[in-house]
Formats: C-alpha cells, structure tokens, sequence
C-alpha cells in the first residue's frame, strides 16, 4: 500500500519506528510525481534537490522536539509565493519569477517541518473550474484522465488524489479548492475568510481569496489548518480571533446537531445522479442522529452574477502590476504604452484577459452603480441569507457541485457553462463562511462532494461533522487508477 | 470686460513618519535610490499594505488644526492607471469618506479677513519618481509610499494675493502641527492650481485649467497672474478657455499649455479590499486634539496681547513656527520685544534670504540674539555696533557681552573721551562749521560722521550730537 495513503499520524508512527525516514517520504513524492505526473499533470515548479537535503537534515531531530506535521510532504499551489523557488501562477507572464519572500502560510509550513515538495499547477492566477486555462499544461482527472480535475486548485486536489502527495495547499475565491475537492474525490476545506493570512497569496480577488489545504482525510486537514490559520500582522484583513485545537473538537458526535438543507442548493442544474448521492449522504447524517430541515437561501440565483461581477472587478486591479516594468514577463516593445500593451496581451491567456475586461467595465464611470455597486449590495444580501439561517442550525450542507467532473474540453469554448459549474460554491464566498468538500459517493465512476457549510470562524463544528461522516463511510478510501502504477 | 478670477488649491503634503504609508520601508529623503524599499513597496505579487497608524494620526492632526470634520469611520480606496512610476499600478489612496471634510482656514491680504474653505483632506500613498535618460529611464522607488496628505481648498479665492495667502498660512499650520517639513524646495509641499475666470455678478464658474510645476508660492502667484490675464485676453478676442493643464515655465513667468482634458479621467476609484475600514473613536480624536500646539492665529493674537507687538509684525512672526518660537525664547531672555521683532523680521531674515538657510542652520541663539538687544536697551551698545555683533552671532555664535568686550566695541559715552573727539574734528573742520552757521544742516551729518570714524563707531550717537551742537555754539 503506498504510503500516501496513510494519515499524518500513521506516517509519524511509521518515522518513529523507524520504518521510513523522512528522507523516504520526500523520495516517495518524487518516485510518485516520476511515475504519474506525466499523465496527471499536477506539479509545476519540483523543489527536489531542496526538499530531499532539508529531509536528511531533518531526520536528525529529535522525536521530542517535532510537532504532528514534522517531516511530511506537501504540494503547494503555485500562487502562493515560496522564496526561491519559481511561482509563476501557471501564467506565462511570471515565467522564471523566483520569489524572494515566502507567503505567511509557508513560513508557518517550515516552522511545523512540512517539506515542500513542488508547486502545484492550477488556473491562471486561479481563474477557472477545470484547470484548462493553465498556461503551463492542463491537469487530468486521476480517477479518469478525459476529465477535467475542477479548478482552478486543480493541482492540488489531483496531486493529493493520484497519490504523489498527501497534503497540499489551494486557495479558493468562488470554489476553487472546494470544486476540485469533490472532483478529484479528496477533503478541501475553505476556511472562514480572514482565518487565514493572505500575505503571499497572488491575489485574484482579495475580499474572497482564501487559501485552505486538501488532504486525503478530515483529520489531516484540521490539523493544517490549525497550522496555517491565526492572525498576521502582514494581513489586515486576517482576523484576531483565536485558533482553536480543531483536532480536539472532532468529538465524533454529531447527536442533535441542527442541519439545514437550502432547497436552492438541490434545484434545477444538479445532475440526478449527484442528487442522489448527497441525499443518501444527508440521510447519513439523520442516521448519525442530526436534524435535518430543508431552508431556502433565496438569493442564491444572483450569487453568480454578483460573484462574477465582483471578482472580476477586484481581479482587474490586482492583475495590473503585472505590467512588464519590474518582474516577470516582458514583451520587446519601442515605447512604454506598447511595452503595456504587449507584455499583457502576451503574457495573459483568454481567460484573464475576458476577466479583466468585465472587471474593467465594471468599475468604469458609468457602469459602476449597475454593476459593482449593485453587486455588492447583493453580497450583502446573500450574506444576511446565510446570518438567517445560520441563527437556527449548525451547518448548511448540500452538494458541492451540480455535477461530477466533465470532461477536458468539452466546455472550453463555453466559459458561461464552466462559470455556472460556480453556483453552488460563490455564495459561501461572498458571504466569506467557512466550508468543507468531503467525498460522498460516485456517479458513473467519478467521485461526488458533500459540501458542509459552517458559521463565522466554526470550521471546528464543519470539521466535527465531515469528521463523523467520513467515520461512518469509506469513499474517502478509495483511490483512482493512477495507485496502481508502480 | 472685466472679469473675476476664482481659484481652488490642490495642495499635497509629505508626512514625516518614521516609515511609509503601507509597509516598513524607512520614509527618507535624499537616500542612495532604491535603498528605502521592500517588496511590499515594488508591488511584488502577494504583497499586502498595511496601514501605518502614525499616518492616520498625523491626517487627523492637520485636519483638526484646518478645522475639518473628522470621519469617523474612514476607508481607503484604490485609483487605478499605469504608469511606471506605480508599480501596483494603482495607488491607494481615499475617495467618498476621507478623514477629514468641510474645513476653513482664514487669511489677510492688506486689512482684509477672509474664510478660505477646505473641502477634503485625504490620505494617500506616493509614487516613486522617472529619471529619463537619451535612450532609457530610470525609477527610484524610494519615494512610493511616502505618506501623503492631500488638501483640497474650495474655490474660494479670488485674487493671486488671496491664494499666496492661503499657502502661506496653510504652510504655517501645517508646520505648527509637526506633521511636515512642508518644504517646497525638497517637495513635502507641492502644489497644483485651480482658476477660471467669469464676468463680474455672473454666478456660473468659467471653464477652468489646472497649472502645474510650481515650485515655489511666488511662482504659484506668478503663474496665477499670468494665467488670468491670459484666460481674459482670450475671453475678450472672442475665443473660449478650454480645459486644460498648463505648466508655468519659470524663465518666461508664462503658462504653457501640457495637455487638454477631454471629460475626466476614470480612475476606476473602488475600496480597496487589502485594508479594513479605520474607526476612530472619541478617545482616539480626543488624543490627536490634545496633540495639536497653539496655532499661527492663537499665537498672533497672543503677540499682540501679552508682547503689544504690531499686528503686523505679530502675523509675519507666526507665519513660520520656528520664528515664533525663537521670538518667544528671546524675549524670554529679557529682550524687548519690538526690538526683537525688529530684528528677526528685518536682520535675521535678510541675512537668512541672503544666505539661503533656515534659522537652525545658524549659529544664532535666542540667548545670543536677546544679550545683544538687552545691550542695545542698556546703550551699551549703539544699533551700528549690534550689526557687527549680530554678524559675529549669526556665524560663530556666543555671548553677546563677551563679543562686545572682547572686541572692544563698548559704546563710548564718557563725555570727556567724545569731548576730547569733537574738539579735534571741529578743530580741523573750520569749513563745516562755517556751513552749518549758514544754515546747511548736511554739515552736521558730516561732523558726526568724522567722530563716528574716529570712533571706530563706538561714540554713542546721541551724546556726540550733543556734544557737536554744544561746541559749534561756543565757537
């Protein structure tokens, strides 16, 4: 059995019996990267020569002084900077740019021990559902390669489901670690907005940026979690509110637990076959001894536009120093306007220029009020939504998605299709609470998420549940094709 | 046709915080280029502002000291263009609630009081700056993030004299304050003009042009003078003002046309979503009010009161700060104060104008400044002497009283030692004599001025008049 498989704490038994070294781990995700990633498609940047000298270093410390995550290996989503080692956030316009700061969360990585494996490939700039609008090269579904894995952390869940890593780190703007998450059939957690820094983060839309790991398991992810949340002094918009222990809290009890099931969330759009699957799974939870109800967030069919509307606006600023003066990429010009002009025309790909564009239009004089503003109202709208609901029950849970992953190129010239893959994922965000994809089940062979949705700053109550859920079933056991190649 | 002129000033100021705006960067001026910057301040991807809490404090000073309302709740915002001097491409600054609103500052042109309104004051962060070469240029970014206050008048002045007025007083608060070096000539005080020109009694304001590069508050009322007439001479051949922004060229003292403005700019203003919104509370505005010194107009009024000073004099001593304070701790000596007022606005200041230094880069001290006049009060020494005095004060510093002793330039007033000159110079002047009894008082002027020479200048004045008048009518 690989060793991927195993939980972070089976892996520490096995460094402490001394059956592996970490050395052995860092090896174990190159061997693995060698023998998949071909096909897969996941990691960009391989920080191998690195990871492998940092690994010897570290087998030399102590048991008593290494922490639950020490020595084990992690994949990195390529938009979060890592001094040294290229992010280019799968765009050719930061071809060849090595950071020279690391991100707050990759600080916090180091000081637990995690060993950075490589970076992980993903949408430009974490625009995109499929991870077709990489520049780089488009990353395949290990449960079957003609599939899309979600995007745009679609490295990252597939990395962590073809088994070349145990744990990685995404971001998640409109569902971006939640969607590849329940594609790829892996634990994605976007935590509370504000949960964690976003100093480092390659911003896309800063008010709903969130980076969160995936992992094969709830418990895992609660512990990175745990290690990568808190305040930081880099980020005003992190909150100061206390981490909790999330370990602690999964109590595996969920008796009396109140669960609400937005009609809106199981509507028109969701395939039969994912339906199915969440309602047994949501039967589950009423056999696991929680209450169900069915409620209604009836804003949720403006969640899209206003998302869309909103990301892109923000995304349209944050983009634009990439210009070709101080970093990245830069086109051979004769004057400074062509300079702009060339570098991103070049540098960009259709995705996020389409993007810049409806944010540009956006914020400009005369459609500001019909579109940002407004947008924003109903941000509002739909956060008094979730505040609602939220003061009767515990958790929101429906599907993740309204379907299982398509397939690779079957919407690429249909953005309006892929961004409405976004429904059921946007609101969380724009209301900025915290939500968790668990595997649940699989229609024709493809995995199917269960998105648990949780108050402000509770991803211990959303952890508590996907916890006993994943107790009571196996799916999260299962492992796709790309095991078997040795 | 005649034609009345509005002007509104758009005035930027350079706070003099520890570090800049939004990152940790040192806030310098004249260090090597590109040493004062972190990532933060190049824009690198990932990089988040943070507010520099000092900056906000030091908005909220000024704006209390120009009488403005504070917004309690304030919120940066982004204005986004390229350029490469803005390496975020945009920069953040503040739009629909800055921190403050709705102020006033008064001035005087001649006997006249008026109330100049301040519309907004806002925060904002610098841009680094352009060297352009033949075939390159060249960014320094030590400048990006510099905390910026800006301050925007209403149009509310009316002359060229009105707005030198306004800058000089605007000047003076702000330097009292302590939150600028408010210094035109290394640019923590920069300044852009707004004027139009319209018929006497019409309400409508004229089309306005903006003008730019001035770089000094002469200039800015040059450039405003210049530019009235021009707007008039065009006005009354029949054409009409476009909008426009004009340069001030300093050589010809004439506006030059930079670029016309078709509609505005969009700047796609929207909040900035890195930075939470700043809430200030009473205790927060309460600390900031407290912090805020006696102002140029309270001082003015104090001058008057407690030192009966001229109003005049009391105005031009408070208009900078360091003035006034020097004029305080002089008379605080035991100087006169008119006479140190005196000499302060007319002395010191020309030997500073000629010198080109402010008074902290002289030897000068108010002790220095107050023992001289206290030995002009005592005749101890005559004014021609203090000037010598002064000289030696202003160069090398020291105590007045050693200066005088140990060059030897104590007043003579021994009416025996000027008796004994006057006899000579009467004794050899036959003429003059003869000429002042014949009624031409120049030849006294000219019989002083022998004594004074044989003096060296220490006679005292007044005793060889005396003196003279006493012996030409024995003879």
């Amino acid at each position: 059995m690989s060793l991927f498989k195993k939980s972070a704490a089976e892996l520490q038994e096995l460094l402490h019996s001394k059956e592996v070294t970490i050395a052995d781990l860092a090896q174990e995700a190159y061997d693995r990267i060698d023998a998949v990633d071909g096909e897969v498609g996941a990691f960009l940047a391989l920080n191998k020569e690195n990871a492998l000298a940092q690994a010897k270093e570290m087998d030399e410390v102590p048991f008593e002084k290494r922490g639950p995550l020490y020595g084990l290996p992690i994949g990195i989503k390529d938009n979060i900077v890592t001094e040294g080692l290229e992010t280019t956030c799968a765009s050719k316009i930061l071809e060849g740019f090595n950071p020279i700061y690391n991100a707050t969360v990759v600080e916090k990585l180091k000081e637990a021990g995690m060993v950075t494996i490589g970076k992980l490939n993903m949408d430009e700039f974490a625009m995109g559902s499929a991870t077709e609008n990489s520049a780089i090269k488009p990353v395949h579904n290990p449960w079957n390669f003609a599939h899309v894995p979600g995007g745009s952390s679609g490295g990252s869940a597939a990395a962590v489901a073809a088994g070349e890593v145990p744990f990685s780190l995404g971001s998640d703007t409109g569902g971006s670690i939640r969607q590849p998450a329940a594609y790829c059939g892996v634990v994605g957690m976007k935590p509370t907005y504000g949960r964690v820094s976003r100093y480092g983060l390659v911003a896309f839309a800063s008010s709903l940026d969130q980076i969160g790991p995936i992992t094969r398991n709830v418990r895992d992810n609660a512990l990175i979690l745990e290690t990568i949340a808190g305040v930081d002094e880099h980020d005003s918009t992190s909150a100061n509110v206390e981490v909790p222990h999330y370990v602690d809290q999964l109590t595996g009890d969920i008796r009396g637990l109140k669960v609400a099931v937005p009609k809106e969330y199981l509507a028109e759009g969701v395939s039969d076959g994912v339906r199915k699957v969440v309602l047994a799974a949501i039967d589950q939870l009423k056999e696991l001894g929680a209450t169900v109800d069915e409620v209604s967030l009836p804003h949720s069919k403006y969640a899209l536009a206003a998302y869309y509307i909103l990301s892109s606006s923000e995304a349209s600023s944050n983009l634009s120093r990439f210009d070709g003066i101080r970093y990245g990429y830069q086109a051979k010009a004769s004057n400074l306007d062509e300079l702009y002009t060339k570098t991103r025309a070049e540098g960009f790909g259709d995705e996020v220029k389409r993007r810049i564009m409806l944010g540009t239009y956006s914020l400009s004089a005369g459609t500001y009020d019909a579109y940002y503003k407004k947008a924003q109202q109903v941000r509002t709208l739909i956060k008094q939504d979730f505040d609602q609901v939220f003061e009767k029950y515990d958790v929101i849970v429906g599907p993740t998605t309204p379907t299982t992953a398509f397939k690779l190129g079957e919407n690429i010239d249909d953005p309006m299709t892929v961004y409405a893959n976004d429904i059921l994922t946007v609101p969380i965000n724009l209301a900025g609470v915290p939500a968790i994809s668990i595997p649940c089940g699989f229609d024709n062979g493809l995995p199917v998420g269960l998105q648990i949705i949780g108050k402000y700053f509770e991803e211990g109550t959303v952890y508590r549940v996907a916890d006993v859920f994943e107790q009571a079933t196996d799916f999260h056991e299962k492992t796709p094709q790309t095991w078997e190649v040795k | 046709m005649n034609y009345e002129t509005v002007i509104g000033l758009e005035v930027h100021v350079e706070l003099k915080t520890k570090s800049k705006i939004f990152s940790p960067s040192p806030n310098q001026f004249g260090s090597e280029p590109n040493t004062n910057t972190s990532v933060i301040d190049l824009g690198y991807p990932g990089v988040l502002p943070v507010v520099n809490k000092e900056v906000v404090n030091y908005g909220m000073r000024a704006a209390l000291a120009l009488n403005m309302h504070i917004n309690k709740q304030t919120k940066f915002d982004r204005k986004n263009y390229f350029y490469p001097d803005n390496p975020k491409a945009y920069q953040i600054s503040q739009f629909d609630k800055p921190i403050g609103e709705h102020g006033w500052i008064e001035i005087e042109v001649g006997e006249e009081k008026k109330r100049i309104g301040i519309t907004r004051i806002h925060m904002e962060e610098d841009a680094g700056k352009l060297f352009h070469g033949k075939n390159s240029s060249l960014i320094d970014f030590n400048r990006q993030g510099t905390p910026l206050l800006e301050i925007v008048s209403e149009p509310d002045m009316r002359t060229p004299e009105e707005a030198y007025a306004y800058l000089e007083k605007l000047k003076a608060i702000i330097q009292y304050t302590g939150v600028s070096d408010v210094r035109m000539e290394e640019g923590s005080l920069r300044c852009d003009a707004n004027i139009s020109i319209r018929p006497y009694g019409q309400k409508e304001f004229g089309v306005k042009t903006e003008l730019k590069n001035l770089n000094s508050f002469s200039f800015v009322r040059k450039g405003l003078e210049y530019e009235e007439q021009r707007q008039a001479a065009v006005l009354n051949a029949g054409g009409e003002i476009k909008q426009e922004t004009r340069r001030f060229d300093e050589k010809t003292g004439k506006t030059i046309l930079m670029r016309v403005k078709e509609g505005t700019d969009d700047y796609r203003y929207f909040p900035e979503p890195d930075l939470v919104d700043i809430v200030i509370d009473d205790e927060w505005l309460e600390r900031e009010k407290a912090l805020i010194p006696e102002l140029p107009d309270a001082r003015k009024e104090r001058y008057v009161s407690e030192f009966g000073l001229p109003a005049y004099d009391a105005h031009v001593l408070t208009l900078s700060k360091e003035t006034a304070d020097f004029f305080e701790a002089t008379v605080a000596t035991g100087a006169d104060a008119k006479l140190s007022s005196n000499w302060l606005m007319g002395e010191v200041s020309a030997y500073l104008n000629a010198e080109q230094k402010e008074l902290s880069e002289t030897a000068l001290t108010p002790e220095g400044l107050g023992g001289m006049i206290k030995l002009i009060s005592a005749g101890t020494i005559s004014s021609k002497i203090a000037k010598k005095v002064f000289k030696e004060l202003v160069t090398n510093g020291g105590d007045a009283e050693k200066i005088v002793k140990e060059k030897g330039l104590v007043q003579i007033s021994d009416e025996g030692a000027l008796l004994k000159m006057v006899t000579e110079v009467l004794d050899n002047n036959a003429q003059s004599i003869e000429d002042f009894k014949n009624g031409k008082d120049r030849a006294i002027g000219y019989l002083v001025g022998q004594i004074m020479k044989a003096s060296r200048g220490q006679a005292n004045p007044q005793l060889v008049n005396k003196l003279l008048l006493q012996e030409i009518q024995k003879r």
